[in-house]
């Protein structure tokens, strides 16, 4: 975010303030935002929107043009005291839901917000269904001399023995 | 066993979607303003300094409100189509021009005073339609795309149909093809002309 | 005449696909030893003619041959050469070269690897790898060939994309390949079990190191994508949930419940059909994500110039794997018999849960990545789902699934009880609950997120180190063990990395002239100046500054801002001092105004950091000793017997 600097100078006047300011201002350096406050909270709402134009991007990381531009209105808003929900509805009216990377909660997104945790829930109430029938159907297993050593083997997490010391 | 047909049927639902998909623009962002009243906003005519435009100055009639700047290649592309249809007469066509200066990115719009920035917009903009030819009935400056922000502009060129109270009801995005215009625009012109 | 010898290798790898993809496959259904002997030489020959077309488009690349069209779009004569060879697959043509090539490796690896399964069974898993080549090369040939010529040949390339001219793309895109279609050999076993109809333990066995191996690479790749992220981008994320990203860790989520799914199907015979679908999902995932990436479906920093042709084939080609290997499983997965029984309480029943969990996870970030398609289509409108959507649903599918991490390995097969498990952990539990409500109040105030974040992380790597105490005891354990203990502190490791990056990174966003100096966590930098620099094929702004703690000198920090003769774009080249416990990110924004050589300049101060990526190191090294667990390479008596047994059967 580059906070905007109205102020103007000349090549000249510049040139004079030079070496001036190069010994006169050394020391602590100063935040780009002239309000830190505001800038914090811009950051804290762009990045949860999605930028126009490089459309991978955040509103808040976008070097787009069309980003700064928007970076500025919801400046602007901030210091007029408008809430955070304002400020995207400011957005959402103007370009619609595609600008939030945060998709609201409504009948069409139901299916997104809850669809994983409805998966979550359904696979494992099918995974005791499918644990008690399977619990029903398997047979004791009839288990050879031979079958019953390589278990073991297996279950304590070593290979059978090879036969030959390899 | 059916259920062991359920990953075929689900996977097959999804390729159902990747096909519609990829008939889509991904990009392409619809306007929310559609069937909304056109923002307001008042700014300074290019052919008369000092004077300013709103849209309820077109008040009564059904108009298109065409995004450009002359740093815009596809409006370019664009223009022959709506200097042709702006001789048939059939519709005021009003242009915004939007971020001249700014929206070029070679020059630092920042150094510049806002009157100069001002005669430099209608320098650029005045000589462009000279180049290419005026379709529009009037231009107005967006210098700062403000207004392009109300109107949820996110590139140029875009055109908006609006009607005769004032309500937007279509947004190209992009540039008007001379399919757009035969099949969605005019028709949806001639429509909203007898509507009252 | 180097293009027309690549063009012509491809064309002749595609007939030895088909050959390699149609007569072992046949000759092992009818039982004709000369046609599925063909399938080793075969494998070899595609691997030798896929070689020798990619090493002809690195040659056109190296020789700056314009006059080929894919190297004038992405080379210059003044790219180094590093870049150059890497440019190869530094777009769509010469990336899916890769693909194939990588895929003719795996299919080559198969066969000489092999040497104790029985012959069918080779024959049907190269079978259906040349199927899926040929697929590929038919794809190049028809729709992006890297070979076309521009004629007249170019005066110069346009250059390779700024942002790829970064050792990154040397490493990221042939580690995520490898994994992305290393996952085809798990696929191609599958296939090849549900088609002879021997879905058994010796499968699993079989197909188990093959698919840890491409979970390696695939782990590592994505784990080096998400570094050059961080340093690329210029304000050191890491993650960015972008539809590419997810196409790749879609994959990972099912390779990885598919890793513990054929753990049981290895050992106790269970849960055959389960792992057999998660072998076809893993691979159908993969091919998923060359359809999103290739075919512009999705708008993603990563999608190449998209062309519907492209897109069409891709999906058909999809439907027709994908659906045909879902079909094969809806008609054999019914025969397959159950397996071994196993108590509710047992580490049969837990995995099911990691598999429930991962599959979860894998759903919701598919459907994050692909709503916005899907409400198109349905015409709804559009909409983005972005990061804070996949943060606030995959968090909480991750952490049951961390706290289950634990515990699984202690459970005993078949059955056990929850003193059984209770009892080695309950010291583990203790720390961790201890540590996590501490770390917090230690380092930069409380945060419920890092107590739970830093709590499950230590009871993870608790319930490993008493587990590793308790086994070394009585004998050294085998290296899959060793491999799974050291893969899941490495899961414990990249969440410490997570938690507290996010919590605690601090940005300071500051205008410096020369002599100032800023300050974070616990140290001082101070800015010197900028300097133009020039290098091959880009000048640059350097900035000059210093890091300093006490006063003293750390080290020297130089960002860069370059500008590319080719492009417009600046880039920012951050300069990182990495760290074991945090890194010192600087990058250098603009000149100010003002005449006193003032810059805008970003410091980034982020604390364990490295973690996310460590822990992906000791993830795939976990892998490594798990695939090459002696059991894998002493698989010989049993698979002599089975060979044997095969041969049998077949006379």
């Amino acid at each position: 975010m580059k906070a905007l600097r109205r102020t103007l100078t000349t090549c000249a006047t510049a040139l004079l303030l030079g070496p001036l300011g190069l010994t006169a201002l050394a020391g602590e350096a100063t935040p780009m935002a002239d309000n830190p406050v505001v800038e914090a909270r811009l950051i804290a709402i762009s990045e949860e929107l999605r930028c126009l134009v490089c459309q991978n991007e955040s509103l808040a990381g976008s070097r787009a043009e069309l980003a700064e531009d928007l970076r500025r209105e919801v400046r602007k808003l901030i210091q007029d005291g408008k809430s955070d929900t304002e400020i995207k509805d400011y957005l959402v009216a103007r370009y619609g839901d595609f600008v939030l990377y945060r998709p609201p909660v409504k009948p069409t997104t139901w299916l997104l917000w809850f669809g994983p945790f409805a998966l979550l829930a359904g696979a494992v109430a099918g995974l005791v269904a499918y644990l008690r029938r399977r619990a029903s159907r398997v047979q004791p297993a009839h288990l050879s001399a031979a079958d019953k050593a390589s278990a073991e083997a297996l279950l304590a997490d070593t290979p059978p023995r090879p036969k030959d010391p390899a | 066993m059916k259920r062991f047909l359920i990953p075929l049927g689900l996977f097959l639902v999804l390729v159902v979607f990747l096909a519609i998909g990829l008939n889509r623009d991904p990009h392409e962002v619809p306007s929310p303003l559609v069937g909304k009243p056109a923002p307001a906003f008042s700014v300074e005519k290019l052919a008369e300094p000092g004077k300013t435009f709103s849209p309820t100055d077109m008040q009564g009639q059904v108009w298109l409100l065409n995004v450009w700047a002359s740093w815009c290649v596809s409006c370019r592309a664009e223009h022959p189509l709506l200097v042709a249809f702006s001789r048939q007469g059939g519709l005021p066509i009003v242009g915004l021009n939007y971020k001249e200066v700014r929206g070029d990115g070679g020059i630092d719009a920042k150094k510049l005073s806002p009157a100069d920035e001002a005669s430099l917009t209608r320098q650029r903009a005045g000589a462009w339609l000279s180049q290419h030819g005026d379709p529009y009935t009037l231009s107005v400056l967006d210098m700062d795309g403000r207004v392009g922000i109300d109107y949820g502009v996110y590139g140029v060129p875009e055109t908006y149909l609006i009607d005769k109270k004032g309500v937007i009801r279509f947004k190209q995005i992009g540039p008007i093809t001379p399919d757009a215009l035969e099949k969605k625009i005019l028709p949806l012109a001639r429509q909203l002309a007898t509507e009252s | 005449m180097i293009p027309e010898i690549g063009s012509f290798a491809l064309v002749l790898a595609l007939l030895v696909a088909l050959v390699q993809g149609s007569l072992p496959l046949i000759g092992a259904q009818r039982g004709i030893p000369a046609w599925i002997a063909l399938a080793r030489p075969a494998s070899s020959m595609l691997f030798l003619l896929i070689a020798v077309a990619f090493g002809c488009l690195t040659a056109s690349f190296i020789n700056n041959d314009f006059s080929v069209v894919y190297v004038a779009q992405h080379s210059n004569s003044r790219l180094p050469l590093e870049y150059r060879i890497s440019g190869v697959w530094g777009g769509h043509e010469g990336s899916l070269l890769l693909w194939v090539l990588m895929l003719s490796l795996w299919s080559l690896a198969v066969a000489a690897f092999s040497r104790s399964l029985p012959d069918d069974m080779v024959a049907r898993v190269q079978g259906v790898l040349g199927l899926v080549a040929a697929g590929f090369i038919l794809f190049i040939l028809l729709t992006s060939s890297p070979f076309e010529r521009l004629l007249p040949g170019a005066e110069d390339g346009r250059d390779l994309n700024p942002l790829l001219q970064d050792p990154g793309l040397i490493f990221h895109p042939p580690m995520l390949y490898m994994g992305y279609v290393g996952f085809s050999v798990a696929f191609a076993f599958a296939i090849a079990a549900l088609l002879s109809g021997r879905l058994d333990a010796a499968w699993a066995r079989w197909s188990r190191p093959w698919t840890t191996a491409a979970w390696i690479f695939l782990t590592l790749g994505i784990g080096l994508g998400s570094i050059w992220a961080y340093y690329e981008l210029g304000w050191g994320g890491w993650w960015f949930w972008d539809p590419v990203e997810n196409a790749s860790f879609l994959p990972w989520l099912v390779g990885t419940a598919l890793i513990h799914s054929l753990a049981v199907t290895e050992k106790r015979g269970s849960f055959k059909n389960w792992t057999v679908l998660l072998a076809i999902g893993a691979f159908s995932l993969s091919l998923l994500g060359t359809f999103l990436v290739r075919s512009g479906v999705l708008s993603s920093v990563h999608a190449f110039a998209s062309d519907p042709k492209r897109g069409i084939f891709i999906l058909v080609f999809l439907a027709v794997v994908v659906g045909s290997s879902l079909t094969l499983f809806a008609w054999r997965a019914p025969k397959v018999s159950l397996g071994g029984a196993f108590a509710l309480m047992s580490r049969e029943t837990l995995l099911l849960i990691n598999n429930v969990l991962l599959l979860s996870a894998a759903g919701a970030v598919l459907l994050g990545t692909l709503y916005p398609l899907v409400i198109d289509a349905l015409n709804l409108g559009k909409l983005s789902v972005g990061p804070p959507y996949f943060n606030a649903v995959f968090t909480p599918l991750m952490v049951p699934l961390l706290f289950l991490m634990a515990v699984g390995p202690v459970a005993r097969w078949k059955h056990t009880s929850l003193a059984e498990i209770a009892r080695p952990l309950r010291w583990a539990f203790g720390i961790a609950v201890a540590a996590g409500v501490s770390i917090p109040f230690f380092y930069g105030g409380w945060s419920g997120s890092v107590a739970l974040g830093m709590g499950l992380a230590i009871w993870i790597v608790g319930a490993s180190v008493l587990q590793i105490l308790a086994r070394t005891r009585s004998g050294l354990p085998p290296r899959a063990f060793w491999g799974m203990h050291l893969a899941h502190m490495g899961v414990a490791v990249t969440v410490v990395g997570i938690v507290m990056v996010t919590q605690y990174e601090s940005e300071r966003d500051v205008r410096m002239a020369p002599g100032d100096t800023v300050k974070t966590g616990g140290y001082q930098i101070r800015f010197l100046g900028v300097e133009g620099i020039s290098g091959p094929n880009y000048n640059a702004a350097r900035g000059n500054l210093e890091l300093l703690k006490d006063g003293q000198l750390v080290m020297p920090l130089h960002p860069e801002k370059r500008k590319y003769l080719s492009s417009a774009m600046p880039m920012t080249e951050a300069f990182i001092d990495p760290g074991l416990t945090r890194d010192i990110y600087v990058s250098l924004g603009d000149p100010l105004e003002g005449g006193d050589g003032a810059w805008s300049v970003r410091v980034y101060y982020k604390p364990f950091v490295s973690w996310i990526w460590g822990g992906a190191v000791l993830m795939a090294l976990g892998g490594l000793l798990a695939a090459s667990d002696r059991r894998y390479r002493l698989k010989s008596t049993a698979a002599r017997a089975g060979k044997l047994a095969a041969q049998g059967a077949a006379s």
